[in-house]
């Protein structure tokens, strides 16, 4: 039986945040009532005529720039001519062949080592309106149309089909959200809609050069949907393949619902888009002064500040990738580590309990009601031997909750270690003469007795001694 | 020459239904026209740029301020259908 | 002579010397549209009340001693397909037949600035389509010198308008000879405006490479009047150009002495009806005799305009036009089973022929496999006829040359053959594609029917056009007077 290997490239679109819509000063913000955000413009009166977004072409220019791209030094808008009700013009204004950044690449990391996976294209396009059903949009009776999205700016960015697992394809996207999030040009919540991912899918034997057929995936709408939806499709197009048939061109849709993957199976036309350039919009002439003005802005990207927090704070590269995937962690990691420097211990505490207790409310860390400055100051008690490592993990579990600083909490709940000395050696007295079968076994050598007589002295003191003092005054007094 | 099937094909891309005379009827005005514009053919245009901008403006953009929306009353207007503040359509297959 | 066959410029001395007010001017016109519009029918919509209301306005400034400006109390009719706030705006189509715009093209603020007072809509080919007004849903449009005849198009109502007295000045909009051809045929002056001189923000597009607001009214110094008005940079139109705008009215001087003008002769070849050429030549003898330089040239990609034109025109019609499809305004098919059925319905009863006609046409250029053919080499044969006018230009200041190959013609004549309907425009259409200006203005007469000339200028050269078509007036040849029609 052949192997087989899949050859994936992803198709991403996303959202720009920037204040109006590309081609009219419509809001972009999200949660308003239907139809709300609309002017002639983008409702596509006739008559109406687009003005585009400055903001939205040095976005894209940003975006590029981040993912190593050319910048066309001569770009232009093209329609798209498609129907439906959600596109009040019946076209889309996007880029066809001249895009405002080509032949980019980032780099992930898969089993240890570094992969570069190419970006084909940046383009600049409007976003289409919102379809609204009773039940599923086949079943129902009617749709209703809210143009509220209408015209928000988007980028698409394309990358060539340098994947060959639903792995590749999960880090590269990973690691585009990372990149694109730090630029500060989206949020990029799939949930929400600002990041939207599409795949081009085939598969082909082992060793073989040319691409086989591929199809297009859409309806991931998370990381997990699209782990699911390529494992799925890869399964489908090599079972295909074993059966002698053959993979037809086409697009299918992901049902999360059902972990299934649906063709649709377009009724006509085959994509005729009918491109042709944009009449009511002249072209853009970008000259290099205004990219490298783009380019002064950029912040420090997730490579660059991978390798610095490794170099800078002797993290393991493993901790250094997790910390810097998401901008605002890696910021509240290194606002953290000012006030406390240990920088392997905050990282522990960060990508341990914290991350832990964040995924499971499903939480951002913006949402996140600890300050660094207090996980700081915890991390200072724990060191000076105030709290103990057990009792550090109630306390955190707390902070979390409530938002309050550890000081506080250790007083109200009486948390502080005890370390005094007489208070512990009396204990220690009392666990001594309490239990004299393990103060036998250990004095004929049973070192794990000493163990069993540390707990009960801690259960005695609910946790509070010193540990460190416990098995010093117990060994002094056995 | 401009087969019905042709005719056809390119109602659908422009969403129009057409009758059979229809059909019949733009499949040979359209085969005339498409004839006379064969003449483009004739010349040589290899070296020649497409114009697509009479004039030679570029760079037009609009700074990033919010204006007015429209009320939603006026937004639907002239809606045929409406539903709340939603336009109406019938189902989508 | 009546107020309504009296021009802007008449009516504005009048006014500010108090002989007359803005509301009798109105009254004049709105009685004069009562008495032929039932023969003329060049209007779609009629706002008289808010005419009267804009009228006792501009009343009460004259009365505050406030400065007005020359426009200020003139009627002004506004061809349908110009957006205009809270008054229904049509295109004349069955698909806009209630769609009431809620904002105001640009021309239509300025206007409102200039305090001058609509009228009304008028009739136009469906969406600018068309050399007639036979292609309007409602109803075709008659030319005021004869009935039976067409007033050209597709800004047929406005020229039919301005001509039988129904309004004093007009906007047309011209994509292929849409302002010029109909003043021809109506005797009228039209003004076809350089690409982006003219905000189209609100002018409801028909080929938005190729569509230019212009005056349409009764003499050149009227057109230089409308013209300030309604051109100059507009920042809601990408491709309106920043310009410095002159008052074109100072180049109204009367003197052409040394100006070089060249007669293409493609312009007046075979397709040209002999005696047009004939009005044509006796124009030319006119401008000599006024100290021009005339002689002829060519302009030799011409038998190559009209196919580019309708490549070009219809691609973008088709992508325009897509708009239209029940969902968001106008005419909506009510028993639709599905989107589909319904957006395919309800063009299909929403768009007359001609404009089906063309979307086909449009979308068949645009689709895969005939772009490079058609829609590619037709941009490619636009940069070479834009070349050969930039040559002319290098030794001649204006050309010079028929509007139309004829007179007006019956109605009915040309509607079964779309390629002869477009022919019409054979004169016309190559200044569309260059983006350069042009003007139509009374010529002469075939047949006791008016004919035009056609002037034609450099790139915001509309300074120099005026100066030569305000001598061509002034020099009281053979330019036609105004119609008084007896009906
Ligand atoms: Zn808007």
């Amino acid at each position: 039986m052949a192997q087989y290997e899949p050859v994936i490239g992803l198709e991403v679109h996303v959202e720009l945040k920037t204040n109006t819509k590309i081609f009219c000063n419509s809001s972009t913000a999200f949660g308003a009532d239907p139809n709300h955000h609309t002017c002639p413009v983008c409702l596509g009166l006739p008559g109406v005529l687009p003005v585009t977004n400055k903001k939205v072409v040095e976005f894209a220019i940003k975006a590029g720039l981040a993912l190593n791209c050319q910048i066309a030094p001569f770009s232009k808008f093209d329609r798209k001519n498609y129907y439906y009700p959600d596109l009040p013009k019946n076209y889309q204004v996007s880029q066809f062949d001249l895009p405002i950044a080509e032949h980019g690449f980032l780099e992930i990391e898969v089993d240890g080592n570094t992969k570069r996976v190419g970006i084909t294209r940046v383009h600049m396009e409007e976003d289409a309106g919102k379809l609204v059903h009773q039940g599923t949009i086949s079943d129902s009776s009617f749709s209703l149309v809210d143009y509220n999205r209408t015209g928000v700016p988007l980028i698409e960015i394309v990358s060539e089909p340098d994947m060959r697992s639903p792995e590749e394809a999960s880090a590269y996207l990973e690691k585009l959200k990372a990149i694109i999030q730090y630029t500060g040009i989206s949020d990029c919540k799939m949930q929400e809609g600002s990041l939207r991912c599409d795949a081009n899918v085939s598969v082909r034997p082992l060793g073989q050069e040319e691409f086989g057929t591929r199809a297009e995936l859409k309806n991931m709408n998370s990381f997990k949907a699209l782990q699911k939806a390529l494992v799925y499709e890869i399964k489908r197009q090599i079972k295909i393949n074993e059966e002698g048939g053959r993979v037809i061109q086409e697009t299918r849709s992901w049902d999360e619902a059902k972990g299934v993957s649906l063709s649709l199976r377009s009724k006509e036309e085959a994509h005729d888009y009918r491109y042709f350039p944009e009449p009511d919009l002249v072209p853009m002439v970008i000259s290099k002064d205004w990219v490298d003005e783009i380019r002064t802005t950029l912040p420090e990207l997730p490579d660059e500040r991978q390798a610095r927090f490794v170099e800078q704070y002797g993290l393991p590269a493993y901790d250094a990738i997790v910390l810097t995937s998401l901008k605002e962690m890696a910021d509240y990691y290194e606002q953290c580590v000012e006030q406390f420097n240990n920088p392997k211990a905050v990282s522990n505490w960060i990508m341990g309990d914290f991350s832990r207790l964040m995924n499971a409310d499903n939480m951002e860390i913006n949402d996140v009601r600890i300050q660094p400055a207090q996980l700081a100051k915890m991390l200072q008690l724990l060191e000076k031997g105030t709290i103990s490592g057990k009792i550090a993990k109630t306390i955190f579990e707390d902070m979390f909750a409530t938002g309050r600083d550890p000081d506080i909490i250790v007083q109200e709940k009486g948390l502080v270690q005890i370390s005094d000395e007489g208070a512990i050696e009396s204990i220690v007295t009392d666990v001594l003469a309490n239990n004299p079968k393990s103060v036998e076994d250990y004095r004929a050598g049973k070192n794990q007795a000493l163990g069993f007589l540390v707990g009960q002295v801690m259960k005695a003191t609910k946790g509070k001694a010193n540990p460190g003092m416990v098995n010093k005054l117990l060994k002094e007094k056995l | 020459m401009i087969s019905l099937k042709e005719v056809e094909h390119v109602a659908l891309l422009g969403r129009l239904k057409l009758t059979e005379e229809e059909k019949k009827l733009y499949s040979k005005q359209l085969s005339d026209i498409l004839e006379h514009a064969r003449k483009l053919q004739d010349l040589d245009t290899a070296n020649v740029p497409p114009t697509s901008h009479v004039l030679p403006l570029q760079n037009v953009f609009r700074e990033d301020r919010t204006g007015e929306h429209m009320t939603t009353e006026k937004v639907l207007a002239n809606a045929p259908d409406r539903q709340d503040d939603y336009f109406k359509v019938p189902r989508i297959l | 002579m009546e107020l309504y066959y009296l021009t802007a410029h008449q009516l504005h001395d009048m006014l500010i010397k108090k002989e007359i007010s803005a509301e009798e001017i109105t009254r004049a016109v709105f009685g004069r549209i009562e008495a032929v519009e039932d023969k003329i029918r060049a209007y779609v919509t009629l706002t008289r009340e808010t005419a009267e209301r804009q009228a006792r306005e501009v009343d009460k400034s004259i009365a505050a001693g406030e400065k007005i400006s020359p426009l200020a109390g003139i009627p002004i009719a506004i061809k349908d397909n110009m957006c205009t706030a809270g008054v229904r705006t049509t295109c004349a189509s069955k698909i806009l037949y209630n769609f009431v715009p809620p904002y105001n093209a640009t021309v239509i603020e300025r206007l409102n600035e200039a305090l001058s007072v609509m009228t009304g809509k008028t009739n136009m080919d469906e969406f600018a389509m068309g050399s007639s007004t036979e292609n309007s849903a409602f109803f075709t449009t008659c030319n005021p010198w004869d009935t039976d005849r067409v007033p050209g198009g597709s800004s047929g109502g406005s020229a039919a308008a301005v001509a039988a007295g129904e309004t004093i000045v007009a906007l047309g909009s011209d994509t292929g000879g849409s302002i010029r051809q109909p003043a021809s045929y109506c005797g009228v002056v039209g003004l076809k405006p350089t690409y982006g001189s003219v905000s189209r923000f609100g002018l409801v597009a028909y080929a938005s490479s190729l569509d230019q607001i212009g005056p349409i009214t009764r003499d050149v110094t009227d057109c230089a009047l409308v013209f300030n008005a309604i051109s100059g940079h507009d920042p809601q139109d990408s491709t309106s150009a920043p310009y410095d705008q002159p008052d074109y009215t100072s180049y109204l001087t009367g003197d052409i002495k040394g100006l070089k003008i060249g007669v293409p002769k493609e312009y007046m070849g075979e397709g040209i009806d002999p005696a047009v050429r004939e009005v044509i030549r006796e124009t030319v003898k006119v401008f000599s005799g006024l100290g021009a330089q005339v002689e002829e040239t060519s302009l030799p990609h011409s038998e190559y305009a009209l196919p580019a034109y309708y490549l070009l025109a219809t691609a973008e019609a088709s992508s325009n036009l897509a708009r239209y499809d029940g969902v968001r305004y106008g005419y909506r098919y009510k028993e639709a089973e599905d989107i589909v059925d319904m957006f395919m319905k309800t063009r299909s009863e929403g768009f007359g022929a001609e404009v089906k006609r063309r979307i086909m046409l449009g979308t068949y250029a645009l689709s895969a496999g005939y772009y490079d053919a058609f829609y590619n080499q037709a941009l490619k044969v636009r940069t070479l006829i834009k070349g050969d006018f930039d040559q002319a230009f290098e030794k001649y200041d204006l050309l010079l040359s028929p509007v139309a190959p004829g007179p007006a013609f019956k109605r009915g004549e040309k509607i079964a053959d779309p390629l002869q309907m477009y022919m019409v425009d054979i004169c016309t259409l190559s200044i569309n594609l260059a983006g350069i200006p042009a003007i139509s203005l009374p010529g002469g007469f075939v047949n006791k029917l008016p004919v035009g000339l056609q002037l034609i200028g450099k790139p915001f050269g509309e300074g120099d056009i005026l100066r030569a078509a305000y001598a061509f007036e002034q020099s009281g040849a053979r330019c036609c007077k105004l119609n008084l029609l007896q009906v």
